[in-house]
């Protein structure tokens, strides 16, 4: 019994670092444990909490101009609003259908580009020069070239996602494919396949590890470019909305917005993340070498 | 009789029968190699007149410090590679590239680390284009053979360096080659498993009778694992000298490795690889007992 007493003691002082390891199957242990795993739930959540809290008290109490960061109870309300009336989906909608649709026609051709150009050494020579100027312009500077040649309508829009998202993916495959391990190409080679077997069995599965980190950048720049662009230019879709609603003073609205924007965002990179582990699982990870 | 002269015996009766499984001839290979800062590539001379002819069964073993063209000979075996002279025949076909006649083991494994044991064991029959409905049965067994029997859905990254070495020489085998080409595969494990992994090879061998040519720097490993041993020149790719080795079959680690014609035989690589000619050019080894060339009083 004291025994018991002077573990929890010992919890209760220090930094919850109780060695439960004899006690895991007794009840004192099992208590123990619940314990641990509360304060990891806690820990992992404290902060988010706070802020919001911080978010609904401080415009009450003075702390931040009502006017420019509302209560964040007000916010929910527009944003429910918004759902009501079916401006929150239709925006939703629009934004989604734009950032898709760039994305996946990059993906389209920077993949088989990058493939041939990562395989041939004399193009990647000749091509990659090029493709670094490319990469590191700031997309969104090129914007009004976009509009110049696309108009103001979806096409300018999607065409900016396109070229955002073109470049980690294109840059990405090169890297992947120039950099399987030579050892595997020699062992498929040596038992006589054709170029399509080790492209299809060797060159590919070696090359999607560092093939999805450069997707899964694609993912979040797509969003981050279009909503950007929609601030610019456009009549639906959650980045005029914002702009919409800050012209209008519907600030509310406008914080509805960046939080759609802020979820969207973080759904599609753990969706992206939950793929990449999948097909990378054979990697050995870092840490674990 | 006892054990060592019956198998002697159907060894003699064995060699009788033996066709050529590969020969190599007048084989040179030329490299361009340009330094930095050298304005002309100067010409590296990695094989040269390069004469052997492999019968069919051969354990063959080819030793040689580093850098002297062993590998690069494998790799023109293996048709990954075209000589600059000379030719190769494969029961009297000319070799012109890479085929499912021959199966490589490389150093490094080599292994595809997205499949599993069993999986990569059946790339060759995929490429084979065996039916899916025999390659379970074919990579069963050469699981079974080597050993790895309850790993076969492992994936490589789970396995340790005897057991990867183990599923390279399971997946080059799957497809039947007739030719094992081995460029020093057990160079990366440790030496207690290295061990283990020669007993296998032997056994694995003489269950399945491949023609299997194994490059390697150690000498020990030549002498113990082959019939015979080819000993390469340091720096200009030629062959030394092909030495036979005697020594009774099965080989168990105990027995041979300590046996006094063992060691002569490895005596006599070291001093081939030292340079000095001198001493053996006096001493001609020959199918007689090697202690008893040594002195009479060595035989026991």
């Amino acid at each position: 019994m004291s025994n018991d007493t002077e573990v929890i003691k010992k919890y209760k002082e220090k930094n919850f670092e109780v060695d439960v390891s004899e006690k895991k199957h007794t009840v004192e242990g099992s208590k123990i444990k619940g314990l641990r795993s509360l304060i990891q739930i806690f820990d992992k959540n404290i902060l988010i909490v706070l802020l919001l809290v911080l978010w609904e008290v401080a415009p009450r109490v003075g702390l931040v101009d009502r006017v420019f960061l509302p209560p964040i109870s007000e916010v929910f309300v527009a944003w429910f609003k918004l759902f009501q009336k079916g401006e929150m989906q239709a925006h939703i909608a629009a934004s989604l259908i734009r950032a898709f649709s760039g994305f996946i026609i990059a993906l389209l051709w920077a993949i088989p580009a990058g493939m041939l150009i990562g395989w041939f050494k004399r193009v990647s020579n000749i091509f990659t020069p090029v493709l670094e100027l490319f990469r590191n312009t700031a997309a969104l500077a090129l914007f009004p070239v976009f509009i110049l040649f696309l108009g103001i309508g979806e096409a300018s829009k999607i065409g900016i996602v396109v070229y955002a998202c073109s470049w980690p993916i294109l840059l990405n495959t090169i890297t992947a494919v120039k950099n399987v391990d030579p050892l595997l190409i020699k062992a498929a080679l040596s038992m006589g396949v054709t170029n399509f077997q080790l492209f299809r069995k060797v060159i590919i599965p070696a090359a999607i590890p560092t093939m999805f980190v450069g997707i899964r950048l694609s993912g979040t720049t797509s969003i981050l470019v279009l909503v950007a662009a929609e601030m610019i230019g456009a009549k639906a879709g959650l980045g005029y909305l914002i702009q919409y609603a800050q012209y209008s003073f519907l600030i509310p609205s406008m914080y509805a917005g960046i939080i759609t924007i802020s979820i969207i965002g973080f759904i599609i990179n753990k969706i992206l993340l939950h793929l990449e582990s999948k097909y990378t699982a054979w990697k050995p990870k870092a840490e674990n070498q | 009789m006892t054990n060592a002269n019956k198998i002697e015996i159907n060894e003699i009766e064995k060699k009788s029968e033996d066709n050529i499984k590969i020969v190599v001839e007048n084989l040179s290979k030329n490299f361009s190699v340009k330094s930095l800062g050298e304005k002309k590539a100067k010409e590296f001379t990695a094989l040269k007149d390069f004469n052997i002819q492999v019968k069919e069964g051969e354990f063959l073993t080819i030793v040689g410090p580093s850098g002297c063209g062993k590998s690069t000979l494998l790799d023109i075996l293996a048709g990954l590679s075209k000589p600059s002279t000379g030719e190769v025949y494969i029961d009297n076909k000319l070799l012109k590239g890479p085929a499912l006649d021959r199966g490589i083991v490389l150093q490094g494994y080599a292994l595809l680390p997205w499949r599993t044991v069993r999986q990569n064991i059946e790339f060759g029959l995929e490429i084979k284009k065996t039916p899916k409905s025999e390659r379970k049965a074919i990579s069963d067994k050469f699981i079974g053979l080597v050993g790895l029997v309850g790993f076969e859905d492992r994936l490589p990254n789970e396995l340790s360096g005897g057991m990867k070495q183990r599923v390279a020489i399971a997946r080059a085998l799957a497809y039947d080659p007739e030719v094992l080409l081995m460029d020093e595969p057990f160079g990366a494990v440790d030496a207690q498993t290295r061990d283990l992994l020669q007993d296998e090879l032997l056994r694995i061998w003489e269950k399945t009778n491949k023609t299997i040519i194994f490059i390697t720097h150690s000498i020990d490993e030549a002498v113990f694992l082959a019939d015979r041993v080819v000993v390469m020149s340091g720096n200009s790719g030629e062959i030394k000298e092909i030495l036979k080795v005697d020594l009774p079959r099965p080989r168990n680690v105990g027995d041979v490795r300590t046996s006094p014609g063992f060691n002569w035989i490895k005596h006599h690589v070291s001093e081939l690889l030292h340079n000095n000619d001198e001493n053996y050019k006096k001493k001609v080894v020959s199918n007689v007992d090697v202690a008893e060339a040594i002195s009479p009083s060595t035989t026991i």
